[in-house]
């Protein structure tokens, strides 16, 4: 990157990190924790998604992995909960380096591989309802005992620092992915795999390395999610809801840069924002959702369309003509 | 499968309000005297709060709406969160508008008059049937000083908006929401007035025993159809185990998805086990396709006996009347014999809608906070709380006993034995607030 | 539990399921087939077209739906037609995913304005020959699940001898085998992409007729088709119709016995997995030709 980008970079880390003292209200610092999260779970799916061309349909089962496993060791064997935050990113490791064998070694590329982990995430919610551990369709709560040891907190702000943490660690595992020649690997593998392969890289055991990282971060962000909200069910864990999150949240910003999924999840905020808005205004309109997802739908298209480095690639084309100029 | 109408909704930091406090906290340097107990930063964020709250609410009072602030009083802001939009929007809408009717009711009769006639005013707030959303319009409507919620339809959405809500501890009435797990928390803010399905089966069950012991005891036998999320899967393990005591076996319980395609190897399986009573317990959609499938197959039990019957309301008897004849349903219902109920219910109609339960379940728990803000005097929490907990509030318009408060859960409340008949739904049980008796056995079909 | 009068009757249930996905399937591997697009806005064109079942039906027109059947058909096959032209087909030629994405976008688009314009509520049709039903021996079938079934056969039928006797067809075959080859001796592959792509949905419009007798219609009630229909494409094979009868019928009868053997939630459990297996042991599927 270039000192005026890591500038900016480091501005906007700060900008984030003085955020909760600026707009200080519980309702703000909410919201920042969901724009955070958003771009964090949308960042672990880039690392697949955008850095090694792995588009995933899938990608929230190793989310719901991540918060049933933390989950489930809290409240059924009694483990500490951040020791289970690390069961749960090991979970979501295992889960991600197991689906990457069996689709890679099978060759499943391009719709199959986004079909297949679509598939995956069914067969996580069916499992999820349908088993004694993880009390089937209704969901287990985490009892409420605000203790920082307890990784639950009265205060919001320590979410949000978290989640913060977390951003910017994932901001840090992609920015990684531009410098080290792992990056560079799976760049190649995205371009072209077939030349790729002939220059002597095993994609097999990159594309792997690269889901079993991406599956990690994402089990990780489950247990953040429930601890903060005390509740699971098979419909937040494995619903389609998340991967089409992830994926919107990369693609508009971005899909293969390291800052996208932080500007296309504020973006997405500002989309959902106004036309809630536009919806409050026109008469007679009681439900604005729907054209929140209406435009959502929209942008993906535009940007697979014309803008398919997103958002990032906007800037970029400008400061290229800029530079040309 | 694919629920993409209930994905991403988003909502961004209230800019406005995040300038004014940075003015606000420019100038009140000073805020943390004497909150030596909270940190530095939660003691400025606290007195921000408090500084934003008047001045917020003097703007807001000098923007209520004519005619509805009476003198000097300040007007009572009730936080509503339902899932307007989305998947379930028509339950959150009919919520939405019996408590429009009940705030309206209450104001008109002059508002709280303990409080000067202060009147109660409605911050209304869409959860988009997700738990972020709802904990995300707690925090808003903190901010705006809500004395308390009424809300969220939703089980999973209830539970995490009335614990965001304890942190501050404003009362949070739920006013659908089916898990016992709301109230097995041990939280002081949160009152439920329905009952939930633990209570519901429990009648259910009583109901059932009494209606068959007064045919004479026809039905020995049972199969269970639910879905296979919380509700359902609660519901009918507790109907399973209660069964015997009425000298019901209950012979298997069949789980499905949502949602599900075709009933047809469900109906195959009842009609293989020959059971006397169906009992269900799902959503609409499944709900329908099932009576459907079996009424078209013709499958012979002595009562379709839902609880909690997702799909048992006026819009099924209206499309698919001959599915609908004698089915049977444990549900929420107003007392058809108050006529206060029946005055709402054409108010509602007239207006070009359906008396659902969401409206009057909602309806009720604006009353019961308005009776709690009579006894209290005051809106302060502690003080309000405390009216909630102590609460004797009774209403004629749902077969309820006095209010009751235990653990947060009202034990006064019932549902009721409903039965579609000719075209209508007739209350069956308890005998004191029917409007017809039983039709048990249901008529074969040939 | 189960005797053999259940299992029997459980396979001819799992056959009429499946008559009915066998007709999403066709149109899906169709599109595929020829266009190589896999169309993820497939179950949010079935709702559409079973949205216009329902109005069809309602008054003022109130036609049954097997009358409205030719026109829903129809007027399918142009909305697809009309689509293909006006968006699919910018895209139709860039990487696999960028149309799989490109599908999405317009199921997001095409589900949330249904729920914007027609709220979410369930809507039913009540025709009376629903209940008429008839014995297979210890299975009971309804008719109109018969008449669907009969109707999937003949439509496949219809549509084998179209794409087999017909200079369309032909035009259809020889752009799904070799794109340029075509182009070269004249044929107006825009145009044939487009005519395939508006028969992929024509099918979803019969679908939809044959499907609202006995099911129902949500903004969101097309999904519960589309992991099905992909499922059956990929046992079938993509791009091959006898496949996608095959597999349609196949996948229906897993799905009943499942549901019967495991129970009808677990037994779900069965169509991600036959997916997952087939994708990983037998990409090509039944009579797909390998890639």
């Amino acid at each position: 990157m270039t000192r005026r980008g890591l500038t900016l970079t480091g501005l906007s880390v700060l900008v984030l990190i003085a955020y909760p003292w600026v707009f200080s209200s519980n309702y703000a610092i909410n919201l920042g924790f969901l724009v955070l999260f958003a771009a964090y779970l949308g960042q672990t799916w880039n690392i697949a998604g955008g850095f090694a061309g792995q588009t995933s349909f899938g990608h929230v089962v190793f989310f719901g992995v991540g918060a049933y496993v933390s989950t489930i060791l809290q409240t059924a064997y009694g483990v500490n909960p951040w020791i289970a935050w690390l069961f749960a990113a090991l979970g979501g490791a295992l889960l991600g380096w197991i689906v990457g064998v069996l689709s890679y070694r099978a060759g499943l590329k391009g719709a199959y591989f986004a079909l297949i982990t679509l598939a995956v995430a069914e067969v996580g919610r069916i499992v999820a309802n349908s088993v004694p551990i993880t009390k089937g369709g209704l969901g287990i709560l985490l009892q409420a005992d605000p203790r920082p040891a307890n990784f639950q907190f009265r205060d919001p702000v320590w979410f949000y620092y978290i989640v913060l943490a977390l951003c910017l660690l994932s901001l840090l595992t992609a920015w990684q992915l531009t410098r080290t020649r792992f990056g560079a690997r799976l760049a190649a593998i995205r371009e072209n795999e077939d030349a790729a392969q002939a220059l002597g890289i095993d994609s097999l055991r990159e594309k792997v390395k690269c889901l079993t990282l991406s599956g990690g971060l994402c089990g990780a962000g489950g247990t953040v999610y429930v601890q903060k909200y005390l509740y699971i069910d098979p419909s937040i864990a494995f619903g389609v809801d998340k991967s089409v999150e992830m994926l919107l949240v990369s693609m508009i910003g971005g899909a293969g840069t390291v800052l996208g999924p932080l500007i296309g999840s504020g973006l997405l905020h500002v989309v959902g924002e106004v036309t809630r808005d536009l919806g409050n205004m026109l008469p007679g309109v009681s439900n604005a959702q729907p054209l929140s997802l209406i435009v959502y739908g929209a942008l993906l298209i535009a940007i697979v369309a014309w803008l398919p480095d997103g958002l990032m690639g906007l800037f970029r084309k400008r400061r290229k003509e800029a530079r040309r100029a | 499968m694919i629920f993409l109408c209930q994905t991403v909704a988003w909502q961004v930091p209230d800019f406005t309000t995040g300038v004014r406090s940075l003015a606000n906290c420019a100038a009140n340097r000073q805020g943390c005297k004497g909150e030596a107990i909270m940190s530095h930063r939660q003691a400025r964020r606290h007195a921000i709060s408090r500084r934003r709250f008047i001045a917020g609410s003097a703007a807001t009072s000098a923007l209520t709406f004519p005619g509805v602030v009476r003198g000097q009083a300040k007007a009572i802001k009730v936080g509503l969160i339902h899932p307007v939009t989305g998947f379930v929007a028509y339950s959150g809408q009919q919520s939405r508008i019996g408590a429009a009717m009940a705030i309206e009711d209450v104001n008109k009769a002059g508002g709280i008059k303990a409080m000067g006639g202060a009147p109660l005013e409605a911050l209304l707030g869409d959860s988009q049937s997700k738990v972020e959303v709802g904990v995300s319009e707690v925090e808003k409507m903190n901010e705006a000083g809500v004395a308390a919620y009424i809300g969220c339809f939703q089980s999973p959405v209830g539970i995490a908006a009335s614990q965001a809500a304890a942190k501050y501890n404003t009362p949070f009435i739920i006013d659908v929401g089916a898990s016992d797990l709301i109230v097995s928390r041990g939280l002081k803010n949160v009152f439920r007035l329905k009952p939930g399905f633990g209570r519901c089966a429990e009648d259910a069950i009583v109901a059932l025993g009494e209606i068959n012991t007064a045919a004479g005891s026809p039905a020995k036998s049972a199969v269970l159809v639910h879905e296979s999320g919380e509700f359902g899967t609660g519901t009918a393990k507790l109907l399973a185990g209660k069964l015997p005591s009425i000298g019901i076996e209950a012979k298997e319980l069949i789980a499905h998805d949502n949602p599900t395609r075709n009933m047809d190897n469900v109906a195959l399986r009842i009609r293989g086990i020959r059971p006397d009573i169906l009992i269900m317990s799902n959503y609409v959609n499944e709900y329908t396709l099932l009576a459907r499938t079996l009424h078209q197959q013709k499958v012979d039990v002595i009562a379709m006996f839902s609880v909690l019957g997702g799909g048992f309301n006026y819009k099924l008897v209206k499309d698919l009347p001959e599915v609908a004849e004698n089915m049977m349903d444990y549900n929420h219902w107003f007392n058809p014999k108050s006529g206060r109920a029946q005055d709402l219910k054409k108010r509602v109609q007239a207006a070009g809608g359906l008396f659902t339960f969401e409206v009057y379940l909602t309806y009720n728990s604006v009353m019961l906070l308005a009776d709690a803000l009579e006894r209290a005097k005051t809106a302060d929490k502690d003080r309000l709380i405390e009216a909630l907990t102590t609460s004797t509030w009774a209403t004629d318009i749902v077969p309820y006993g006095p209010t009751k408060f235990v653990n947060g859960q009202n034990e006064g409340g019932r549902a009721a034995g409903l039965q579609v008949q000719k075209g209508d739904i007739q209350v069956v049980h308890p005998a004191q607030f029917a409007s017809a008796s039983a039709v048990f056995p249901k008529p074969k079909y040939n | 539990m189960l005797t053999p009068e259940i299992l029997f009757a459980g396979v001819i249930n799992g056959l009429m399921a499946g008559g009915i996905y066998v007709l999403v399937a066709v149109g899906l591997t169709l599109i595929y087939g020829v266009l190589h697009i896999v169309n993820f806005a497939h179950g949010s064109l079935l709702m559409l077209a079973m949205y216009s079942v329902f109005f069809l039906w309602r008054k003022p027109l109130g036609l049954d739906p097997y009358v409205s059947l030719p026109f829903v058909t129809a007027g399918a096959f142009a909305f697809g037609y009309l689509l293909y032209r006006s968006l699919i087909g910018h895209f139709s030629h860039g990487k696999d995913e960028n149309i799989l994405l490109i599908t999405l976008g317009l199921s997001i688009i095409i589900d949330n304005a249904t729920l914007f314009f027609f709220t979410g509520d369930t809507q039913t049709i009540d025709v009376a020959y629903a209940g008429h039903m008839i014995s297979l021996g210890p299975a009971v079938v309804a008719l109109p699940k018969l008449v669907s079934f009969g109707a999937a056969l003949l439509i496949c039928l219809l549509l084998g001898l179209f794409m087999t006797r017909t200079d369309m067809g032909k035009a259809i075959r020889a752009v799904a085998k070799e794109r340029q080859g075509a182009r070269l001796v004249g044929i107006d592959v825009e145009g044939v992409m487009a005519i395939s792509y508006g028969i992929g949905i024509a099918c979803l419009g019969a679908a939809a007729c044959l499907l609202m007798p006995t099911f129902y219609v949500s903004p969101t009630s097309g999904h519960a088709f589309v992991l099905i229909a992909f499922t059956i494409v990929a046992l079938g094979g993509m791009g091959s119709f006898k496949g996608a009868l095959l597999g349609g019928l196949i996948i229906g009868v897993v799905e009943s016995i499942g549901g019967l053997w495991l129970g009808e939630q677990l037994g779900q459990i069965g169509i991600p997995l036959v997916f997952i297996l087939i994708l990983l042991l037998r990409p090509t599927g039944l009579f797909g030709a390998a890639r």
